[in-house]
């Protein structure tokens, strides 16, 4: 097992230096002179010249490309050339509100998704299967920006049930100002003892979660429809079934504990792209994490911070991936002689 | 995209075609649906010209006295933000990301079958170069190294086309490669060694002809999911440019007029919605049909 651990640490290293070397040489074909737009509209030629060394960019690339690799290992990523701010201290301070809610849509996605697949394979082929069947692709057919809009309309402009933006009302920061702990502003709330603003909060996470949820969810209830049917005819199962188990408990109990593995695994790896797809919501929503960031960052063609949240989610992804991998093998010994 | 690829079953089930092909529409209405509709999709877009109620909106037409107006018996979606005619850019916008999405999947497959059968065929350090090389570009999820790609590249189809096949092809080359290496490992293949074939043949007409069908679903698959990373980039102003009637600026140009005039947004994300769900639908029905193995029918 630790063999098999250091040889998945060790190949996620190498994917991560590969992640590195790619952003750089994306970095590098920018057309434009990212001095020149450092140095703003109206610099001089000096002041230009002066950016340009500042910056680094006067190095032969290959000097370029190590210090880059230097600075991501020790924390530094480049300042942001729109807000001249360290990259990895905006991504610090985004990243919080982004987690909470990809979390929280994937809360919503698992409670919804699993009875949905399980009442699939249970009766399959039927009316029912189809209908949850279409409803599931109809899920990862979503283009989640336009259904942000839609159910901002109806909820919002339309029946006034739900928050329009925001994280939390603006107006609470006077009443019950949040004490800032771990930067999750849910937690910070929770364990603080603000209910009001923990109220705020979670009525806000409502419409943003669901349509970050939508896609996941679709796939969750094929993952588990899937599973479910393949293990379901499994002798064990079988086994519990002649022991007089009611079908109920056949399916949600022994048939769905053997499919929650592949599920979990599907859920970790959904989970990175959830956090990419925040990127299209996140701006709608007036929702302060790393979407809105990246958005403002590629209106302003800011590509030190472009860069930096495309690495942050790439590490995120890789690490995701590699906790999967560790976890599986550490539940099915098969993978490991792989 | 989470799925294994899985090998190819070696026994396929031999059903006279024609017969297969009615038993397995029966069993899955949803791909008779899907396949309806995406055949809708195409005569749209073929005959736009001749369907649309105004072709000239669907360019750089002006009415500023027909602004925004609500969906009438003249304009059946209303109009936009420079009065033109809302459903004729849909169903303009018919020939856009359809259109899009087709080119990004044959430049993923240009680059990722030949590096995948070479990957699976070859073996060893060629195996090792080209997985690891794949490996990365697999660890950005593919809207945002698109988005990133997107962003560097100057702004118009040509590079969101370019962006996205960039991100898609690694996908390809993994699937292949599996496939192909087990082909590879078949007696069949020794054979023809031994018989002195040469490799380029036994590659062109063994190799990949017996690893292809898992590929021609995914492609089929993956329609959809290109076609809402166009639009999703498109919306973030990443792609298509005004006048362009593309489904994705159109919504994000509907935005700023969103709460009081709901159909600028609405039609063209409804055809966003209608055309990947479709394929979609096609997509999976063909996998039940092609693929048995990795099918999720029962």
């Amino acid at each position: 097992m630790t063999g098999y651990i250091a040889r998945r640490v060790a190949l996620a290293a190498l994917v991560v230096a590969g992640v590195i070397v790619a952003t750089f040489v994306i970095a590098r074909v920018v057309p434009g002179d990212p001095a020149a737009t450092w140095a703003g509209p109206h610099a001089s030629a000096a002041q230009v010249a002066a950016a340009r060394r500042f910056l680094g960019l006067d190095r032969p690339p290959l000097t370029q490309l190590l210090s880059y690799f230097g600075g991501i290992c020790t924390g530094n990523w480049g300042l942001s050339i729109h807000t001249h701010r360290p990259v990895l201290s905006d991504i610090g301070t985004a990243a919080p509100a982004s987690l909470e809610l990809v979390t929280a849509a994937m809360v919503i996605a698992l409670v919804v998704a699993v009875p949905l697949g399980l009442i699939s394979a249970r009766w399959p082929g039927g009316l029912v299967d189809q209908a949850i069947r279409a409803g599931s692709i109809l899920g990862v057919s979503m283009p989640i920006f336009w259904l942000a809009l839609i159910l901002q309309l109806v909820f919002t402009q339309r029946l006034h049930l739900l928050p329009a933006a925001g994280e939390y009302s603006p107006g609470l920061l006077f009443s019950h100002p949040l004490a800032q702990h771990t930067g999750f502003s849910l937690i910070d709330a929770a364990i603080t003892g603000n209910w009001p603003m923990l109220g705020s909060i979670l009525v806000h996470l409502v419409l943003p979660a669901v349509v970050v949820a939508a896609y996941p969810a679709g796939l969750i209830a094929r993952m588990v429809r899937a599973q479910v049917l393949d293990t379901v005819t499994e002798t064990h199962v079988q086994m519990v079934r002649a022991l007089g188990f009611s079908e109920r408990a056949v399916y949600a109990r022994f048939a769905m504990k053997l499919a929650w593995n592949p599920v979990a695994a599907a859920v970790a790896l959904v989970f990175g792209y959830s956090l990419v797809n925040t990127f299209l919501v996140e701006a709608i929503f007036d929702w302060p994490g790393l979407g809105s960031y990246a958005a403002a960052s590629v209106a302003t063609l800011d590509t030190p911070a472009i860069l930096g949240v495309t690495l942050f989610i790439a590490l995120v992804y890789v690490a995701a991936n590699l906790v999967v991998d560790i976890i599986q093998a550490a539940l099915d010994p098969r993978i490991r002689l792989r | 995209m989470i799925e294994a690829p899985a090998p190819f079953p070696a026994e396929a089930p031999t059903l006279p075609r024609g017969r297969a092909l009615r038993r397995g529409l029966r069993a899955n209405p949803l791909l008779l649906a899907g396949g309806v509709v995406v055949l809708l999709i195409v005569v749209i877009a073929v005959f736009a010209p001749l369907l649309a109620p105004f072709p000239g909106d669907a360019g750089t037409g002006t009415h500023p006295f027909f602004v925004l107006r609500p969906p009438s018996a003249q304009h059946w979606f209303g109009t936009d933000q420079v009065g033109r005619d809302v459903l004729s850019r849909v169903l303009y916008g018919a020939r856009i990301s359809p259109v899009v999405a087709v080119l990004v999947l044959a430049i993923a497959c240009v680059i990722g079958i030949p590096l995948g059968v070479a990957a699976g065929y070859f073996g060893g350090w060629v195996d090792e170069v080209i997985m690891r090389v794949t490996d990365v570009f697999l660890a950005f999820p593919s809207l945002l190294l698109a988005l990133a790609l997107a962003a560097v590249l100057p702004t118009s189809l040509t590079s969101l086309t370019i962006a996205i096949a960039v991100t898609w092809w690694p996908w390809y080359t993994r699937l292949i490669r599996g496939q192909a290496a087990s082909v590879a490992g078949r007696p069949y293949i020794d054979s023809c060694r031994a018989l002195g074939i040469p490799r380029r043949r036994i590659i062109l007409r063994h190799i990949l002809p017996n690893s292809i069908t898992p590929l021609i679903v995914q492609v089929s698959l993956d329609v959809g999911g290109v076609i809402l990373t166009a639009s999703a980039l498109s919306f973030l102003g990443l792609g298509a440019q005004d006048p362009t009637p593309d489904w994705g600026l159109m919504v994000s140009e509907g935005q700023t007029y969103f709460t009081t005039d709901w159909w600028v947004v609405t039609f063209p994300g409804i055809a966003i919605l209608v055309t990947a769900f479709a394929f979609n639908l096609l997509g999976d029905g063909l996998r039940d049909l092609l693929d048995p193995r990795r099918s999720l029918l029962p």
